[in-house]
């Protein structure tokens, strides 16, 4: 990747960062570790990797996304904002009694939004039935979505694994966030999924591993799933939950709480952005 | 003695007919051959998709599908479709309100020999509590059919359920019509109205000659469409016969007599007798056995009608 290219995308994913902590912070409330730690993979899907059109947000011929992780949908709104689907300053409006964006994705009501998630395990199948469309009707276009680590303890993410596969869906991409902590404590220690290679390998998947918050690595593993014909493909996205905040990395306590002024306006200085 | 055929065979039919003419996909849970999707596979086999025995994954699956611009109808058991995949009905389904049409077959009591861990009395409770979902109860395959075609016709999530039991087909008349959310006076009367859905209609028919002979004067309503509920209809009969009971083969909790009661109890409070499964499970047994059993019989509806006239005040 030309380094211009990818000073571009690092500076769009620190906005991205900054609208997430912007959301929630007004919001007092939302889930800013596991926002964090997709910005990279949000900004190399909306603006290298996929074909969206913020003028036309129901273009029939669009790539999808599907953030099955739905309480991450901080990332997703920062995304769509620094895309030109609704204003940036909107991210203010986060979880307000009379915002459109809701505390998970809402596709009824934001531009942009191509499926409403949130219940974890649900949105990894909605994709699927995406990609069987696109596969049916013999459209080009491709699915994407994000699916969490601690999400993937859901059965139902390998009920949509073991359909993934069995039809073939070469044009559906999940990327698993590996941040590798969840509410209660490590993943690991939770209720450990891993390995995930190994079990999406003999559930039929095209595997790839990645780090999640470097653009060359993203651009390989994109291009990988995009290469790979007749499986569909994972991207496991090695991460550090809460990145870019050094108070908020790898710190559990920050799934799901907002910060108070003081850290929201150190978090905002460490990124080098105004409030 | 009518002619019986069971709704779901009615179900089957209905997407191999209107499949010739508009482009939805079907889905099952490796039930096909029971759910009558099958009749579809072999017609289309290239518009069918087997989602083997993964009902939750498959009701997501189809709001993916429904989002990307194509109908689906999705079909398995009333147990696995509004029990198991509750919760990816309300969320992936319901709350994008999507043109997701479950067709829900194996409903109530009627799944006889299998028991209790396969009749779901519970579907139209459960089903009816989601903001949006339009439920529907075919009293036979005639209106099976009919159910099938408006489902499809409608914006938003339809739940249909259908019988795994042949039940007497009633409708058979040339002014048939079907008209979604709107129930259907099939007998008049003055002392008091059957408020019957799904194979109950034919029973609560039954019911009203048993009155008669007594000199009770009921009027009969199929209630097809359980949501949205036809109110007005519902609100005329308690003005006008001062007296309901309703009938369903589904639990007597949160079904057609819950709907019933509601409606009325705001409107124009009437005594409600509600027959149906009383609170508690299946078991197994032949269809006519089970139906005795739980008391879904004309001469329960009857008797229930005598207790309701006689709390009029």
């Amino acid at each position: 990747m030309e380094q211009s290219k990818r000073q571009t995308l690092a500076r769009i994913a620190g906005d991205i960062r900054a609208g997430i902590l912007r959301g929630v912070y007004h919001a007092a409330s939302g889930h800013p570790g596991g926002s964090l730690s997709i910005a990279e993979i949000m900004t190399y899907l909306y603006f290298e990797e996929m074909s969206v059109d913020p003028e036309n947000p129901k273009w029939e011929g669009r790539d999808r996304f599907v953030l099955s992780k739905g309480h991450c949908a901080p990332a997703l709104y920062a995304t769509l904002a620094n895309k030109g689907f609704f204003p940036v300053e909107e991210l203010d409006t986060l979880r307000k009694i009379d915002s459109r964006l809701q505390g998970h994705p809402d596709m009824k009501g934001i531009p942009g939004v191509d499926m409403s998630s949130g219940s974890l395990g649900l949105g990894i199948s909605s994709a699927c039935g995406m990609a069987l469309t696109a596969k049916h009707k013999g459209e080009p276009w491709r699915v994407y979505t994000v699916v969490g680590d601690g999400e993937s303890e859901e059965g139902q993410v390998w009920e949509a694994a073991m359909f993934a596969a069995h039809y073939k869906l070469d044009n559906l991409c999940a990327v698993i966030d590996w941040n590798g902590l969840q509410i209660d404590g490590p993943v690991t220690e939770v209720m450990n999924p891993t390995p995930h290679d190994e079990k999406l390998r003999a559930f039929g998947w095209n595997v790839v591993m990645a780090d999640a918050h470097d653009f060359d690595s993203l651009e390989a593993a994109f291009a990988a799933a995009r290469a790979c014909k007749g499986k569909p493909t994972a991207i496991i996205a090695r991460s550090v939950k809460g990145k870019g905040v050094s108070f908020m990395e790898n710190k559990c306590e920050w799934h799901g709480t907002a910060p108070k002024e003081e850290q929201y306006r150190q978090a905002m200085a460490e990124l080098g952005q105004e409030v | 003695m009518a002619e019986k055929i069971a709704t779901r065979e009615a179900y089957g039919q209905a997407l191999v007919d209107l499949g010739a003419t508009h482009d939805f996909v079907v889905l099952d849970a490796d039930l096909a051959a029971a759910t009558k999707t099958a009749k579809f596979k072999a017609a289309y086999p290239d518009r069918f998709f087997d989602c083997g025995i993964a009902e939750g994954n498959m009701m997501s699956v189809a709001a993916g599908i429904a989002a990307s611009g194509v109908t689906p109808f999705v079909s398995t058991f009333a147990m696995f479709a509004a029990g198991r995949a509750y919760e990816q009905v309300r969320n992936s389904v319901g709350y994008p309100h999507l043109n997701v049409k479950i067709g829900a077959t194996h409903a109530g009591i009627t799944v006889g020999e299998d028991g209790a861990t396969h009749q779901c009395n519970e579907d139209i409770a459960l089903m009816r509590t989601i903001p949006g979902m339009t439920v529907i109860n075919p009293a036979d395959a005639i209106e099976a059919t009919a159910a099938v075609k408006a489902a499809l016709e409608l914006d938003g999530p339809v739940y249909m359920r259908f019988g795994r039991a042949a039940v007497p087909v009633i409708n058979d008349r040339p002014d048939y019509r079907f008209e979604l959310g709107k129930g259907v006076t099939l007998a008049e009367g003055t002392d008091v109205t059957l408020v019957a859905t799904g194979l109950m209609v034919h029973l609560a028919l039954e019911a009203r000659e048993i009155l008669a002979g007594e000199g009770v004067s009921a009027r009969v309503v199929n209630i097809h469409t359980i949501k949205p509920l036809d109110e007005e209809l519902i609100l005329s009969c308690a003005r006008e016969t001062g007296a309901l009971v309703t009938a369903e083969e589904h639990s007597v909790i949160g079904g057609l007599g819950s709907a019933v009661c509601d409606c009325v109890s705001a409107a124009c409070p009437v005594p409600v007798k509600r027959v149906g499964v009383e609170d508690t499970y299946g078991r197994s047994g032949t269809v006519p056995a089970l139906l005795a059993y739980y008391d879904l019989t004309a001469d329960h509806i009857a008797r229930a009608a005598r207790e309701a006239v006689a709390m009029k005040k």
